[in-house]
């Protein structure tokens, strides 16, 4: 069997989870988690040193950069002007040209903000960086994501944090058809199998951070995400059988005593 | 006595020598500065150069670097 290619970026991945580096009790536990769920991409924000706590641990003692793909994000922007200076910094700080880019629109249902989205997404395509949209479940929208330049698309399934699974199938299988760049599902999943079912309906990979961190065992549910996006890419790939309204026998209908 | 300036560090008013880099300030708050970014009035700023950016009264100083988030 041809080897099955995670590719962001001209960059080839193993694991197509990838997770989340919040909400955790401690950086032990965030590390810990993260090696257990395999994952090779996380995701980080870029937020003020502590100047006053100088032993506060920092996050690179305990996940390396050199091992693990650090994705900055823009989390808290709620507009272009920000989240452009918010991933310019974290370019700054080493380098990083691979970022997820997220402008959120309203406090409280946290839904993106589109239009300073793709206005982002085409400054920041210019300027060099690959970038990887949080986006709504819009296949318009998604499609004019992909002509502004970005590297993924990724369409919630979900509010952040809602942990409600993937609430509109039809348009992820829309998005599915209709680019041909990597897809991944980026927020509200609740439960191992959301991200099965994401794998199945043909995305690339998934993007997991509340489901594990505030699992009652955070290292028990990492293991699970990460077997049922394996799970999930195997059974899609497999094709799977067509659905009839009536049964057919699994044991031959002759010789029947 | 040394003249003095006002700056904000990270948010926070300071009040510091008139003839103060930026590499002092990052020095004295024991900055690792390879795992930061540092912005001075909104404009990134080459962190090899800090040894030359004499801080004026005013001055805002952003540090960052990267914490767990999602």
């Amino acid at each position: 069997m041809k080897k099955d290619k995670f590719i962001i970026s001209k960059k080839n991945f193993n694991s197509r989870l990838i997770v989340g580096t919040g909400k955790y009790k401690s950086m032990q536990e965030c590390a810990k988690a993260i090696n257990l769920s395999g994952a090779e991409i996380v995701t980080v924000a870029v937020r003020r040193v502590n100047i006053t706590d100088k032993k506060k641990p920092l996050l690179m003692d305990y996940i390396d950069p050199k091992k693990i793909t650090y994705l900055p994000n823009t989390a808290g922007c709620f507009n272009s002007k920000d989240a452009l200076r918010t991933l310019r910094l974290a370019r700054e700080i080493g380098g990083w040209k691979l970022v997820k880019l997220e402008v959120l629109g309203d406090k409280k249902n946290l839904f993106p903000e589109m239009i300073e989205t793709l206005k982002s997404t085409e400054v920041l395509t210019k300027e060099g960086f690959k970038v990887m949209v949080y986006c709504n479940d819009d296949p318009l929208m998604a499609k004019r994501l992909e002509n502004a330049g970005a590297c993924a698309i990724m369409p919630l399934a979900a509010p952040i944090g809602s942990g409600l699974g993937i609430v509109n199938e039809i348009n992820i299988r829309i998005i599915r058809k209709q680019t041909k760049l990597p897809l991944i599902i980026d927020a509200g999943l609740g439960q191992a199998s959301d991200a099965a079912i994401a794998m199945e309906l043909g995305c690339d990979g998934v993007l997991v951070n509340t489901a594990i961190a505030k699992a009652k065992k955070p290292f028990l549910m990492a293991l699970a995400f990460k077997n049922a996006v394996i799970a999930g890419r195997q059974s899609y790939l497999s094709g799977r059988i067509k659905k009839t309204l009536y049964g057919n026998p699994s044991s031959p209908k002759s010789g029947i005593i | 006595m040394k003249k003095k300036i006002k700056i904000k560090l990270n948010g926070k008013l300071k009040t510091i020598n008139n003839n103060s880099t930026l590499f002092n300030i990052v020095k004295k708050n024991e900055i690792p500065l390879t795992k930061v970014a540092i912005e001075l009035n909104q404009e990134i700023v080459d962190k090899k150069k800090i040894k030359s950016i004499n801080l004026k009264n005013n001055d805002k100083i952003e540090i960052v670097h990267f914490i767990g988030g999602g």
